[in-house]
């Protein structure tokens, strides 16, 4: 297994980062989300807006409370989490797969004193960047519908920059091994649409069978979702702690990975 | 900052290896501070390779190799923060304009928003693009394109200036222009280090130049020196039928300095191509053999370049 221990070259040294050169990685895609926003805002904002309508008016009349909530009071907080993740895995697969390869964006980068860890770096942060931003448009559209029901509510741009940085950092994972853009259909219907539907976003958790329980607990969009709701609902309790260090924690010890494997896949 | 006598690059048996294959396989060379320096070579020679692994994108797998004095995997960033690299292939933001390009770049190198602004200015100036500022790149032509990331890698007024096949893909007026810009950089002082398909290009640029076949230095010395030594100052091209014109030849090696066939055609080398021509004439008259054509034209790199790269291909093609 040559093969594997390649991919994972240089994890156990320190990445060689300088924070301004990240920043200026950012800061080129930030220029580019400049140009194309609207349209790109107007496609990863129209579809949990019509989950919402769907399930949330649709479906909801059917469904009876949850934890004394109507349906819409229980998906429209989660929604905000899955559209932030959606946007950040699109970003962190299509859009880096597209840099990384065919623009030759990175190469371009790295002849200057940029480092291959800035730039992998840089593309976590706009990743990171673009998932809140997008959640946060979405939030406002909850907020318009009267679904906010607490000023802690404010305070959910941290549970979804922490769960959009993981999505961030296993998207460039994935990314780094895609062979192909087809490639990336594996990703969504493998992970990350399993997610969607099963971590907590439509129905409780606890309404999985015994067995599977606790899936839904290795999944960063859990987490997201089990500090987000309460704080929309303003039903805060301290058991929020618990999901944002579990977030924090995996952040941490899967951050080193992309910025390896990248670079072991571009470097030759 | 500068210091005199220092090889701005230094090469020494280095060597490059992709999995099992060697692109690379052992070659020194070094370039001195403001010379232009050409590496040539057919398609697959491991130009691009060596420039790779000279401005600290791919790692060597052995030898040694130095850019200002310094191992580039150790100093990475301050030996960067002196070359401008063109890429063989462009890697332009596609979506933003040729102003912002420049911009996005400087930004590299933490050059200060206005100076940054000022050089842009006067590297579209320079390159003529003034006119296409604001447009979006993916909208240029292709030569537009390749003169903006030559353009690019001013930036950061670069010490050394690499460049891989910088002009593939420009008309002729184009590269004439890029000719002529890359002479002015030379004057000041701007090393280079130059790969190209185009021998026209090397001989009007280079000062030294190395002919690398398989990763291998087969020839090296000023394009000068390489036309003398290996094709002398005449080219004298006959077509017709080949058999016909070896007996031709026959009897005036003293006059023929090589020869090699290139197509339908054989072409003989010479110092004295007037009297070789005549003579060639005289003998074709006697044996009854009528030539399709015969030309006299001066030699050229790109007579060096096919008698040397061609003569490899036959050794291989004969089992050598
Ligand atoms: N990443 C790689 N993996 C495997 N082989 C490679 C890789 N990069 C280059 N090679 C091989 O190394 C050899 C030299 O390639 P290189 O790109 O250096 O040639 P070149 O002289 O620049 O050619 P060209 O004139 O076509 O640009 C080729 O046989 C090529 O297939
Ligand atoms: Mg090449």
């Amino acid at each position: 297994m040559a093969k594997r221990s390649n991919l994972l070259k240089g994890m156990d040294t320190f990445p060689d980062l300088s924070w301004p050169l990240v920043l200026s990685v950012f800061y080129r895609n930030l220029k580019v989300f400049g140009k194309t926003w609207k349209a790109s805002i107007m496609f990863n904002f129209v579809e949990p807006m019509l989950y919402l309508w769907a399930m949330g008016f649709g479906l909801g009349v059917y469904v009876t409370r949850i934890n004394g909530l109507s349906y819409i009071e229980f998906l429209a907080p989660a929604l905000i989490a899955s559209s932030a993740m959606f946007s950040t895995t699109y970003e962190m697969t299509y859009g880096s797969y597209t840099r990384m390869g065919f623009q030759k964006t990175f190469h371009g980068m790295v002849a200057t004193p940029v480092s291959m860890d800035d730039v992998v770096m840089g593309e976590i942060l706009y990743g990171t960047f673009k998932g809140v931003l997008y959640g946060m448009v979405f939030f406002l559209v909850v907020a318009l519908f009267g679904l906010v029901k607490s000023p802690w509510a404010l305070l959910i741009p941290v549970p979804l920059a922490l769960m959009v940085m993981i999505f961030a950092i296993l998207s460039l994972i994935w990314t780094s091994i895609a062979p192909n853009y087809d490639s990336f259909g594996y990703f969504f219907t493998l992970f990350v649409s399993p997610m969607f539907l099963f971590a907590g976003v439509f129905f409780p958790v606890e309404n999985l069978p015994p067995g599977i329980r606790f899936l839904p607990w290795l999944t960063p969009l859990y987490h997201a979702v089990e500090a987000i709701r309460p704080m929309v609902l303003g039903r805060v309790t301290w058991s929020i702690l618990a999901d944002l260090t579990w977030l924090t924690a995996f952040a941490a010890l899967t951050m080193r990975i992309p910025l390896a494997m990248v670079k072991n896949r571009l470097i030759q | 900052m500068i210091v005199q006598g220092i090889d701005v690059i230094s090469v020494e048996s280095l060597v490059k290896r992709f999995g099992d294959f060697e692109a690379v396989k052992g070659i020194d060379f070094s370039v001195t501070r403001g010379e232009c320096f050409g590496l040539l070579g057919p398609n697959g020679a491991g130009k691009t390779s060596i420039v790779k692994m000279i401005y600290g994108f791919s790692p060597i797998t052995s030898g040694k190799l130095e850019v200002f004095g310094e191992d580039i995997m150790l100093r990475a960033r301050s030996i960067k923060s002196r070359i401008g690299v063109v890429p063989q292939e462009d890697n332009l933001d596609p979506e933003l304009s040729v102003l912002d390009n420049l911009l996005v770049y400087a930004g590299y190198f933490r050059i200060e928003k206005h100076t940054a602004r000022q050089r842009a200015m006067e590297i579209m100036d320079f390159m003529d693009l003034s006119e296409k500022s604001a447009q979006v790149v993916g909208d240029l032509s292709g030569g537009m394109k390749r003169r903006l990331t030559m353009g690019r890698a001013l930036i950061n007024r670069p010490e050394l200036l690499i460049l891989d096949e910088p002009t593939t893909g420009l008309d002729p007026y184009a590269r004439h222009m890029v000719w002529q810009r890359l002479r002015r950089l030379k004057e000041a002082g701007t090393t280079m280090l130059l790969t190209t398909h185009y021998l026209e290009e090397a001989s009007q640029l280079c000062d030294r130049l190395i002919i690398i076949h398989r990763g291998e230095i087969m020839e090296q010395g000023t394009p000068v020196g390489l036309i003398d030594r290996h094709v002398g100052k005449e080219a004298l091209i006959l077509g017709g039928d080949h058999l016909l014109r070896e007996s031709l030849s026959a009897g005036l090696t003293e006059l023929i300095k090589a020869s090699h066939i290139l197509g339908d055609d054989l072409v003989l080398f010479t110092d004295h191509g007037r009297v070789l021509a005549e003579r060639v004439g005289e003998r074709a008259r006697e044996l009854g053999i009528t030539l399709d054509y015969h030309r006299l034209r001066p030699t050229n790199l790109e007579d060096v370049f096919l008698k040397l790269t061609g003569e490899t291909l036959d050794n291989i093609q004969k089992g050598f």
